[in-house]
């Protein structure tokens, strides 16, 4: 439950105990919001006292008479706007000129009531106020925490293609001074490193690509009946040259049709990581077994692999961005480190879950589950 | 004698770089590839001065590695070698009061340094 704060402004205290009892049990609830909303009342009899109190309990919502005794309602909304504070003001008064109405709307007042009202005609009044409020606060709430997750990714983002490019170019200065003499032959470690760097900066790009895609919410999302197991191939096909140079051997160990309601541009992104991470994170002579399973409500993809495993610390950072397991097996391979968070957004899109098991040196298995209709 | 720096960063590329170009100043290197090689390190060998790498197994292993390497050797002088800074905006300005009660380095500096730049920061903490 979230309670606002009404601040009644108002000479005569029949007023201000009237709106006192119209509110007290009155709640406000949205179809949109988990809570409801109750309010707090606060009076002031005096502009003067209204500042006060404005200062000191920062109220959401103000019902301001205009016509009082000492400084006008007019100015009190004036003191309001003045200090930027994010408080809805709403006037009533018995004297609404047109006048009036235009300074007050154009000084930033939300709403008038007139007076005298009936307890329907507050409740109602404040029921919209109270919504366009929550709605606002939502928004910027909203609004803030995604402008700071973004900002953390474009740090990591910037970090992470920063340092191949100092890297490549440390390298080249070395050469360019000839700091190793003349035959190029000296410089071979180095220009190999540099094409690693290089390499490691493109799939960085192509994963990034994916994960845009993916964000900007996928309009182009292409759904239709999917054969898993042929996209598994596909993705299996593509990997072979790199499975080659790793000495791993990839099986796919079911033959029959899979077919499941799915954008295979996904499903294919989904293989190409797992597929790639069980070979990038094998040993010499290892192997990789793909088993793809419908039984029930579920369908599961099974990807393990003879590689060097991981521990239940690592694995509970593994589908963060830009997270790369680093010790000293992994100190070798290069990677984005956003395939498997890539592939958590992808499978999430599915509703799908995904279970990590993992024993250090014997293996990973990673498995997708699919919810399906039958 | 030869002045000895550690050097410890799990980019492989930068940490030869790195060691090339301060055994070009003329010191002798040691290197590791990660806060815990460092902390191996340490535990036989006191290095003049230290250059250590912030984000390598945690966000914040320079800083615990920089933390351990003075709490033995609180004489040996430590920079911050990070490309954190300059484009996240995240400043860790090592000369305000407040942050030097917990950072325990002597000097930040940008991975993209220059050669001279550096080489007269080494020799400024190494007091030559």
């Amino acid at each position: 439950m979230a309670k606002y704060k009404v601040l009644v402004v108002d000479d005569e205290p029949g007023i201000r105990m009237g709106t006192r009892r119209i509110l007290q049990n009155f709640r406000v609830d949205y179809p949109f919001m988990d809570e409801h909303i109750e309010f707090e009342i606060l009076e002031a009899p005096t502009g003067e006292d209204a500042i006060e109190i404005i200062d000191r309990e920062m109220p959401d919502i103000i019902l301001l008479d205009n016509k009082l005794p000492g400084i006008q309602g007019i100015e009190v909304l004036e003191y309001v706007k003045k200090k930027l504070y994010d408080i809805v003001v709403v006037m009533i008064t018995s004297y609404a000129s047109l006048e009036l109405a235009v300074k007050a709307t154009r000084d930033g007042a939300y709403d008038f009531i007139p007076k005298p009202f009936t307890p329907q005609e507050l409740r109602g009044s404040l029921e919209n106020i109270t919504k366009q409020l929550f709605l606002k606060r939502m928004t910027q709430k909203m609004n803030k925490e995604g402008k700071q997750i973004r900002f953390q990714f474009l740090s990591l983002l910037s970090h992470e293609l920063k340092a191949p490019l100092n890297a490549i170019e440390g390298y080249l200065k070395i050469m360019d001074e000839k700091q190793f003499g003349e035959n190029i032959q000296s410089y071979k470690e180095m220009i190999s490193r540099s094409l690693d760097r290089v390499t490691g900066m493109r799939s960085l790009i192509m994963d990034l690509l994916d994960l845009t895609k993916i964000e900007s919410g996928s309009p182009v999302q292409n759904f239709q009946p999917t054969d898993l197991t042929a996209v598994a191939q596909i993705s299996i096909d593509t990997m072979r040259p790199y499975a080659i140079q790793k000495d791993v051997d990839v099986y796919l160990n079911t033959k029959e049709s899979v077919i499941m309601n799915a954008d295979s541009k996904e499903i294919e992104i989904i293989f190409n990581n797992l597929i790639s991470n069980a070979v990038k994170y094998n040993k010499r002579n290892g192997r990789v077994d793909i088993f793809i399973k419908k039984g029930g409500n579920t369908l599961t993809i099974t990807v393990s692999d003879s590689g060097i495993g991981i521990t239940d610390e690592e694995k509970a950072r593994l589908f963060q961005d830009f997270v790369r397991i680093k010790n000293q097996k992994t100190k070798n391979i290069t990677g984005s480190g956003l395939g498997l968070s890539i592939m958590k957004k992808i499978v999430e899109m599915y509703h799908g879950d995904i279970i990590v098991d993992s024993i250090p040196d014997q293996g990973s298995t990673f498995s997708i589950v699919f919810p399906i209709e039958n | 004698m030869k002045k000895t720096i550690l050097i410890v960063d799990d980019d492989m590329d930068y940490l030869f770089q790195m060691k090339l170009k301060v055994e070009q100043f003329g010191f002798e290197t040691i290197t590791a590839e990660s806060q815990k090689e460092g902390e191996m390190i340490i535990e036989s060998v006191k290095p003049d001065l230290a250059i250590l790498d912030l984000m390598m197994e945690s966000d914040d292993s320079g800083f615990i590695l920089a933390y351990r390497i003075k709490r033995k050797y609180p004489d040996v002088p430590i920079i911050i070698a990070t490309a954190v800074t300059a484009e996240t905006g995240m400043s860790f300005d090592i000369n305000t009061d407040e942050n030097q009660q917990w950072i325990k380095a002597d000097l930040f500096l940008d991975k993209g340094i220059r050669a001279d730049q550096l080489q007269r920061e080494i020799n400024k903490l190494l007091k030559i």
